[in-house]
């Protein structure tokens, strides 16, 4: 009935529009984590993403009819929406870090390279799926645009949190790209989701052990300890 | 019968697991190399049915083990059967003389494990029919022969020779795996039915064949390829030696021809070019080295290289005659080639299990510190000499029916059309008549040296003759040697099957004493009767032994022979070590080092003469250089060692680097996958 008043709304195709659009959102939202400077305003967006990325699932959820992936949704809207970046929060302000993010590589230059990366995506997808439909073919093409923008936020970025966000970004791309490829199977996105939160608790772990021994949860004083940079 | 052979390999591994388990007890020696003596004979007599009388190729055999959808492929071709045989007949006698041999063996143990374990494996590879068991067993085969050739790991020596080994080793099943990739295609067809079924591209072909060249070449020895073989063949215990040098190349020469001739269809005319010059200059740089060389084993090591030119030289020519659609030719050459790769399998098994039995007898492997074997160990002389005489390519032996069919194919080749192959064919041909000729100057040396005159040292003048199972073990591959000699035709139409699958083609048979003469071609162009020709030499001989016995002088009389004043190597001391006075290898070799070695090797001979009435020695210092070392391989390291140095920066980067280091390789691909997917 949805996916009726939907198309109704949007016209024909409109259920896989409004996925699309949906899709197109989550780049945006990764977009917007670049930009961010502040570590808590990163993970607000982080939170937001992933938010964006439960309604995509859950949307998909519902016009292929899959009950399965609202558990996915769930765990994205549960887990990586709230209490991942709740736990975030709370790291941050125990290390006392919410001010500041040093960016390896200017906001400017990060956006460009972003913008290049997306265009990149659709360019591979329009070669490499050129027999596919163009929904599905585009919908494939912004999950890799965020994956490749996740891990853009990994290297564009010295801090630890902030690198864990644009890992927790990447790996929404890659559900994203799962959900909308039918018929994988729920094992597998259980597994992907739980090993996600596995790392997230050896990732802050880590963070207070670094803190620990360093002061400084800069990535570049662990290189420094290797005797690397005098 | 392939199933008989998956049990042999399956009561090997066995036996593996037993020498593992209870290898330090005393009596586990003998049970381990009894019992594979007996699997081995089971084996070969498996083979040899399954080629005389059963259907090639035999029954296909599927475990449901390996790869899904694949499984275990066993199947025993023609081709195959013929190199069980050669594997199993080696693996029997060289088990059985390890009865005795293994008795004075220091640390056993370390050998029982894989010595049964490296014949399962050579087998397997025989009997595989898909490519994921040809390499897995080919790299057990590999890692169970390094095992052995590190036994002795307490020798700095064997532990050099096993990094070169592994080295070697390694790449060339690379190359192999390369070779079975390309063939598999992009289905991924890897079980042997369907990559023979699929026709290559004649560019995908001519990369197969030189991978295969270089993966089954590096494991044969062929130049510049050998550097491991002359240093791991000898570390080894001399029954693992035997079976090194005897059977294991000939796994790899079996690699080569179910590549490229079972595998690849009709070949371009140039790969016979490139295999024969290859062959040709295997063939003669191995028997050079081999006369630069006085350590025995080592020596032994080198003419396997020599000998698997000449198996080479055939392959290139049976490839050259097939190119050129001349069938019954190239049956000609490839049946030679395998005939030679089974007798060089006898002979050189011979030759290593004898000079092991000098090496446990003695202690020594330098040439220079024998001497008078031949009075102390009566029988391993004569059966070490019936060796020679095979290795050398005298008649009525078996090594000159293979090499004379070999020489019958060379002369064969005006019938080729492609100039460079009229040209190169005769050259190899003078190379192999070159190699030939050497080989039994090296053979005069060796024989000469080690078992003729008065012992060099106080460890050759103690010896005693070897024990039983040791002479039976070399009694038997003399004897087989002997019989192959004399009646080729048997052996010749017992491997027919080989060049009918491979080829479609055979070597014309049908006279009635077929199995006593040798036709090549036809019988007004050239055929060979050893029975007759022995029965020349025989006469001769005869007749030479009486006209002397009667004619000759009966007074013996025995005196010092005046020795310079030194004192004879019999009653030399420890204070007073032995001054030779006898001809020696080194003098023996000097004619040929001067006239070759100085081109080849860059050999060059410094004598420094003690001033005139000075009572000090003279000193002859003579340098060789490696050439295929200087050429390939000193480069080569010099290469790897500026390029590990420059990689090494690679380690010492930043986390952050690393990942820039990941997703710029990933956004260069996806832009590389961008416009041409």
């Amino acid at each position: 009935m949805m996916v009726t008043l939907v198309n109704s709304i949007f016209g024909p195709n409109g259920a896989l529009s409004l996925a699309h659009a949906l899709s197109g959102a989550l780049v945006l939202v990764s977009f917007m984590m670049l930009y961010q400077d502040r570590l808590s305003a990163v993970i607000n967006v982080l939170a937001l993403h992933s938010a964006v990325l439960g309604l995509a699932v859950a949307w998909q959820a519902w016009i292929q009819a899959e009950p399965q992936l609202y558990i996915t949704a769930v765990i994205a809207l549960g887990f990586k929406a709230i209490i991942i970046p709740l736990a975030l929060h709370r790291i941050v302000r125990r290390l006392n870090i919410h001010r500041e993010v040093e960016a390896a590589v200017g906001i400017g230059l990060t956006m460009l390279a972003g913008m290049g990366l997306v265009a990149l995506s659709l360019v591979v997808m329009l070669h490499t799926a050129a027999h596919s439909a163009v929904l599905a073919r585009e919908d494939v093409a912004l999950a890799l645009a965020t994956i490749l923008l996740g891990m853009l936020m990994m290297i564009a970025r010295r801090n630890a949190v902030s690198q864990i966000a644009g890992f927790m970004s990447l790996e929404n791309g890659l559900i994203l790209a799962a959900a909308g490829a039918e018929g994988m199977p729920l094992v597998v996105e259980i597994s992907v989701t739980f090993s996600i939160v596995i790392a997230f608790i050896v990732i802050g772990v880590f963070l207070f052990r670094i803190r620990e021994r360093f002061d400084t949860i800069d990535s570049t004083a662990l290189d420094a300890f290797r005797g690397e940079l005098q | 019968m392939t199933s008989v052979i998956l049990f042999c390999a399956l009561a090997w591994s066995l036996l593996g697991g037993f020498g593992a388990l209870r290898g330090r007890t005393p009596d586990a020696r003998p049970l381990v190399y009894g019992a594979s003596f007996i699997v081995a004979a089971i084996a070969s007599g498996a083979a040899i049915l399954q080629l005389a009388f059963g259907a090639t190729p035999g029954t296909a055999v599927v475990l449901p083990l390996g790869l899904p959808h694949l499984g275990m492929n066993f199947q025993m071709t023609g081709l195959s059967a013929a190199f069980l045989i050669i594997t199993d007949v080696g693996a029997a006698t060289a088990s059985l003389y390890a009865v005795g041999y293994g008795r004075g063996e220091r640390e056993a143990w370390r050998v029982l494990p894989f010595f049964p374990l490296f014949i399962a494996a050579m087998n397997m590879v025989l009997i595989a029919a898909d490519a994921y068991d040809f390499l897995i067993f080919w790299e057990l085969m590999s890692l169970s022969s390094w095992a052995l050739v590190v036994a002795h790991h307490e020798d700095e020596e064997a532990r050099a020779s096993g990094v070169v080994y592994l080295v070697m080793a390694s790449s060339g099943t690379l190359a192999l795996l390369l070779a079975f990739g390309l063939l598999a295609g992009v289905h991924g067809q890897y079980d042997f039915a369907s990559i023979r079924a699929a026709h290559p591209g004649s560019w995908v072909g001519a990369v197969v064949m030189l991978l295969a060249l270089f993966g089954a070449g590096s494991k044969a020895g062929l130049v510049p390829l050998h550097i491991w073989l002359p240093r791991a063949h000898p570390a080894a215990p001399s029954h693992v030696s035997a079976l090194m040098s005897g059977v294991m190349t000939k796994v790899a020469v079996y690699a080569f021809v179910l590549i490229v001739f079972d595998f690849l269809g009709k070949p371009a005319w140039w790969w016979g070019l490139i295999v024969l010059i290859m062959g040709g200059i295997t063939a003669v740089l191995g028997v050079l080295y081999a006369l630069m060389e006085h350590d025995l084993k080592r020596l032994l090591a080198y003419h396997t290289v020599e000998n698997i030119g000449i198996i080479f030289i055939g392959l290139g020519l049976a490839l050259a005659f097939r190119a050129e659609r001349l069938d019954v030719c190239a049956a000609l050459a490839l049946a030679a080639a395998v005939f030679h790769a089974f007798n060089h399998s006898l002979f050189k098994n011979l030759l290593f299990l004898g000079s092991g039995a000098v090496l446990a007898r003695t202690g020594e492997r330098d040439m220079e510190r024998l001497g008078g074997l031949l009075r102390r160990m009566p029988q391993t002389g004569l059966l070490f000499l019936i060796g020679s005489v095979a290795i050398s390519g005298l008649p009525p032996l078996n090594g000159f029916a293979s090499e004379w069919m070999l020489f019958q194919a060379i002369l064969l080749s005006p019938r080729l059309s492609a100039w460079s192959l009229k040209l190169a064919v005769p050259s190899v041909g003078a190379m192999l008549a070159l190699a030939a000729a050497l080989s039994a100057a090296c053979f005069v040396k060796v024989f000469g040296i080690t078992f003729l005159g008065r012992p060099r040292s106080p460890a050759a003048s103690a010896a005693t003759e070897t024990d039983a199972f040791s002479r039976a073990g070399m009694i038997g591959l003399a004897a087989l040697c002997v019989v192959v000699g004399l009646a080729p035709g048997m052996v010749i139409d017992l491997f027919a099957p080989v060049t009918r699958s491979l080829l479609g083609a055979r070597l014309p048979a049908g006279h009635g004493m077929s199995w006593l003469t040798v036709v090549p071609v036809s019988l007004s162009r050239s055929s060979y009767n050893p029975l007759s020709i022995f029965a020349l030499i025989a006469a001769g001989a005869g007749f030479a032994a009486v006209i002397l016995h009667r004619y000759g002088s009966r007074i013996i009389c025995r005196a010092p022979p005046w020795g310079c004043g030194y004192a004879s190597p019999e009653d030399a001391t420890a204070a007073s070590p032995p001054l030779s006075t006898q001809y020696s290898a080194s003098g023996f070799a000097q004619p040929i080092r001067r006239v070759f070695g100085s081109f080849v090797f860059n050999a060059r001979d410094q004598v420094t003469m003690p001033m005139p009435g000075g009572v000090g020695p003279a000193h002859l210092i003579s340098a060789l250089i490696d050439p295929v070392w200087q050429c390939c391989y000193a480069p080569l390291l010099v290469l790897v060692g500026w390029a590990a140095d420059r990689m090494n920066r690679l380690q010492f980067l930043t986390i952050r680097r690393y990942l820039t280091i990941v997703f710029i390789t990933l956004v260069v691909l996806l832009v590389w996958v961008a416009p041409w997917g």
